[in-house]
């Protein structure tokens, strides 16, 4: 089947697309946007973080059918400088398999609540598996991103 | 960029931005996808298998069997005993049997399912009584008929952990049309897999190349070969680059995992507390293949006593085979099963004598010069004593702060309800607004533990490094080169600091891993940034040593090399490194080894084993719902001496990172393996720590410096992982009163 969709503010296509296709494939593998990750795909561990229309979601539990007219926006396109410079910078990053999905996890929290609170952080946070930090310096980070 | 800095990640910035290249996202023109088909069964005779049908399927270019292997069809770290392709039986469930590669990856996962393998069933050995012993080891030391006035016994089960890398098992093999083949892979040891994988593709060494990609992390799940021989001959047989990447429940039976044990202990003490003799058998699961099972279970027996003086011993320390899915390395190594039973048992000890728990530890605690039960003894630093007082040292999170919570939580539910923010997650069952505050009770508990860094026994551990000083645009750069695994843990940054603390050249970069340069050995054991750090600091030091010959040859003596320039020994700049080097390169390449280690004595489990230990102590603060069950950890405080903290900001996060995997199996990690079969090959059923369950995270990091150690270091990663579970079950345990002799600790053995 045919897929079109608004990808990072950019109109994509493609062809020959399998109806059991996750949109997190058609990211990685059709459209070569490698950034959202594929650690589950079971929507558990939010690796695979990115908007559609604007919603949080995990692109592992999108059909990419159900992406079609709609508007994407990936680790690739999402304005998160500032969350993405207080990741490095507090050492919130090791392996990195998770970071994409918590940038744009943080980035939807922030955008929603200015300088959250601990409390905050942890919950919108707790759909993001990292099995590295321990994630303190992952709510460092997004204090720091928060300033 | 020095030793002893706090430096950011260089690889950070790509990874922040989704552009840093796992093995998982790799690909290339004309790339097909690689499935393996999976035994059903825990342990059956293959009878047959007919592969006709998956051949005719959509998109299929080729299906193999063992009948394809085109060199020795048996591999493994210790003992070569598990076949690439099961060829007479499969002996645990999920094995690989066959491959197919396609041009979609749902067409070759279809293909798989083509595949016809007739099985006959076997009765599987699933428990480790029953097992074929793999390894014994037996420690003797001291009286073997010593006695004591107090003792204590328990049994202590451990359930089997999960590496749970997020990054999957993948990677891209290239076939070079000249009958070798390039393989780009996320592995711990690059050159211990193209050793396997030259022996598996019937290949020279040069034939089969290894390029480090991305790896999502380890902790002992890619020290074996996964997918490697597999998408190498599919690539080989097609002609095509063939990428392999697991789904997340084929990953949880496509590595192995921490082995599963129960550990019996009897303990003797003297009123006065010193103890008298430790007796343990540890018994591991190790599953259907050797893996590195003889490994760790001589890591559980040597340390089984934990980081206390004691006259003697007897550790029968017993890996056996079993039907079960094959367990070997994971962070800690041997040493956190055993952890949850000596702790348990001196809490139990001090329980008998009266004694304060952590003054018990102190009073037995290792010292430099003390032997351990191998009778080893240790050198340099050794402050376990000093541990646990500064856990102790730790101001404890208010008790009255926490009643208050409760009581503001029971009354704020409905007012930040509305908002959509959960006030109750503090309390145990978070969310799920499961308490107020009744019924919770709060504990405390203390834990230390210790393991070897490097590997022992005699094992000819060693790293290469080369390293190239040359001018580009006008200033200097120093290029390294080692094979050293990045798995997360910063030695890339390690390897940076020390080239450019040895060079005194700011622009260092660190290339690449792969096989053109000579073996780093495991990114395992703690070992990366003591050895690999010794190989560079070394190739760097060979370096600096030709710059200032070149640069007293020409203009003066006893110079050095600081900020991109030669300066005298007033400080003062000689020459710019840019002038003086001109057109010139130098690069050296050095091995470096640690001290030598030996075998452990067959009878009585006696020898200089290990090179160097790592301490560590932490404290644990519980708050228990008793009538559900529910635990939730609300502090952690650690301290660790490093020796010397390369890179402090990541040393942190080793410490943080490494306790959250030890919560993990102290509260909610196990995989679940009922006759033979694993039931939660999920994230969604096996429960990894969220940032909602792991707590803050206290910590003292001690420098004290090892004297046989490059810069005085000693290896980071483990520890954090080996005393955080242990720690947390004594804190559920002072909670609730209730004798816990298994982990994970589940809700019913808390309220049943």
């Amino acid at each position: 089947m045919r897929v079109s969709c608004t990808v990072n503010r950019e109109s994509r296509t493609v062809d020959g697309v399998w109806e059991g296709e996750s949109l997190l494939y058609v990211l990685r593998e059709r459209f070569g946007l490698y950034g959202s990750k594929n650690a589950c795909e079971q929507g558990e561990c939010g690796s695979c973080s990115v908007y559609l229309d604007g919603d949080l979601v995990c692109a592992c539990l999108v059909l990419a059918g159900q992406a079609n007219g709609r508007e994407v926006v990936t680790v690739e396109g999402v304005d998160a400088g500032k969350i993405q410079d207080a990741f490095v910078e507090a050492g919130a990053v090791q392996c990195g398999f998770c970071t994409p999905g918590l940038i744009v996890a943080a980035h939807d929290l922030l955008r929603r609540v200015r300088e959250p609170d601990d409390t905050q952080i942890r919950e919108a946070l707790a759909g993001n598996i990292c099995r590295c930090t321990g994630y303190a310096k992952i709510i460092q980070a997004v204090h720091v991103a928060a300033r | 960029m020095k030793v002893g800095e706090s430096v950011r990640r260089s690889d950070g910035p790509a990874k922040v931005r989704g552009e840093f290249v796992y093995s998982s996202d790799l690909n290339a023109a004309g790339m097909l996808w690689g499935a393996t088909v999976r035994s059903p069964h825990p342990y059956a005779r293959i009878a047959s298998i007919d592969t006709s049908e998956a051949r005719a399927m959509p998109g299929v270019a080729c299906v193999l069997t063992h009948e394809d292997v085109p060199g020795e069809n048996l591999y493994g770290l210790e003992i070569r005993d598990q076949p690439v392709l099961a060829f007479d039986f499969v002996r645990y469930w999920g094995e690989a049997v066959a491959l197919v590669a396609a041009e979609h990856p749902e067409q070759a996962r279809r293909a798989a399912d083509k595949v016809r393998v007739s099985y006959e069933v076997l009765e599987p050995v699933t428990t480790a009584e029953d097992g074929k012993v793999l390894r014994h080891i037996k420690i003797r030391h001291g009286d073997q008929q010593a006695r004591a006035e107090v003792v204590v016994r328990g049994t202590y089960e451990i359930g089997m952990q999960d590496q749970a890398p997020l990054g999957p098992e993948s990677g891209l093999a290239i076939p070079d049309g000249e009958g070798g083949v390039d393989l780009h892979i996320a592995t711990q040891w690059l050159h211990v897999d193209q050793q396997q994988l030259a022996l598996v593709l019937g290949l020279a060494k040069e034939k089969v190349r290894l390029t480090m990609a991305g790896i999502g992390g380890a902790f002992g799940a890619r020290e074996d070969l996964s997918m490697q021989a597999h998408a190498c001959m599919l690539a080989l047989k097609t002609g095509r680059p063939v990428k392999i990447s697991y789904s997340r429940p084929e990953s949880f039976v496509g590595h192995v995992h921490r082995h599963p044990g129960t550990l019996t202990y009897e303990h003797g003490a003297g009123r006065d507390g010193k103890l008298v003799f430790v007796r343990a058998r540890i018994l591991l699961d190790g599953g259907a293949y050797a893996s590195s099972s003889t490994a760790v279970i001589a890591n559980a027996s040597c340390f089984a006593v934990g980081p206390y003086e004691c006259p003697s011993a007897t550790i029968d320390g017993i890996v056996v085979y079993t039907n079960n899915p094959p367990c070997g390395a994971m962070r800690g190594f041997g040493s956190v099963q055993n952890c949850y039973a000596h702790e348990a048992q001196m809490d139990k000890l001090a329980a008998a004598l009266g004694m304060d728990p952590v003054e018990l530890r102190i009073k037995n605690a290792l010292k430099t010069g003390s032997q351990i039960v191998t009778g080893q003894a240790i050198d340099g630093p050794v402050p376990v004593a000093e541990l646990l007082q500064r856990v102790r040292a730790f101001p404890l999170p208010s008790r009255a702060a926490f009643k208050g919570q409760g009581a503001r939580s029971a009354l704020s539910v409905t007012r930040r309800g509305a908002q959509g923010q959960g006030e109750g997650l503090d309390l145990p069952g978070g969310v799920s607004n499961t308490t107020h505050g009744e019924g919770v009770k709060r504990g405390v508990g203390y834990a230390a533990g210790f393991k070897n860094i490097g590997y022992s026994e005699g094992f000819d551990d060693y790293s290469t490094a080369r390293v190239r000083l040359f001018v580009q645009e006008g200033k200097p750069r120093v290029e390294v080169h080692t094979a050293a695994a990045e798995v997360g843990q910063g030695v890339v940054m390690v390897q940076a600091q020390v080239a450019g603390s040895a060079l005194g050249v700011n622009d260092v970069v660190v290339l690449n891993a792969d096989t053109r340069v000579g073996s780093a050995g495991s990114s395992s054991a703690s070992r990366q940034t003591y050895v690999t750090g010794g190989a560079v600091k070394a190739a760097a030091e060979a370096v600096c040593k030709r710059v200032l010959e070149l640069a007293e040859s020409e203009l003066a003596s006893d110079l050095r090399i600081e900020n991109d320039a030669v300066v005298g020994p007033d400080g003062r700049e000689v020459t710019s490194l840019a002038t003086l080097l001109g057109d010139a390169v130098i690069e050296e390449t050095r091995e470096y080894r640690h001290r030598q280690t030996h075998p452990l004595d067959p009878e009585t489990g006696q020898a200089d084993a290990h090179m160097q230990f790592a301490f560590a102590a932490h404290r644990a603060v519980v708050d228990v719902d008793t009538e559900l069950g529910l635990v939730k950890v609300v502090e952690l405080a650690t301290a660790q001496d490093v020796g010397r903290a390369i890179n402090p900001l990541a040393v942190q996060g080793q410490l943080e990172g490494g306790a959250a995997q030890g919560l993990g199996l102290a509260v909610m990690e196990e995989i679940q393996v009922k006759d033979g079969v694993i039931r939660n090959a999920s994230f969604t059923d096996y429960l990894l720590p969220t940032i909602l369950d792991m707590p803050p995270v206290k910590m003292d990091v001690l420098e004290l410096g090892d004297p046989n150690a490059p810069y005085g270091l000693k290896g980071v990663g483990e520890p954090p992982t080996i005393s955080s579970g242990p720690a947390v079950v004594a804190a559920i345990r002072a909670a609730t009163g209730r004798e816990i002799n298994r982990v994970p600790v589940r809700p019913h053995d808390l309220t049943l």
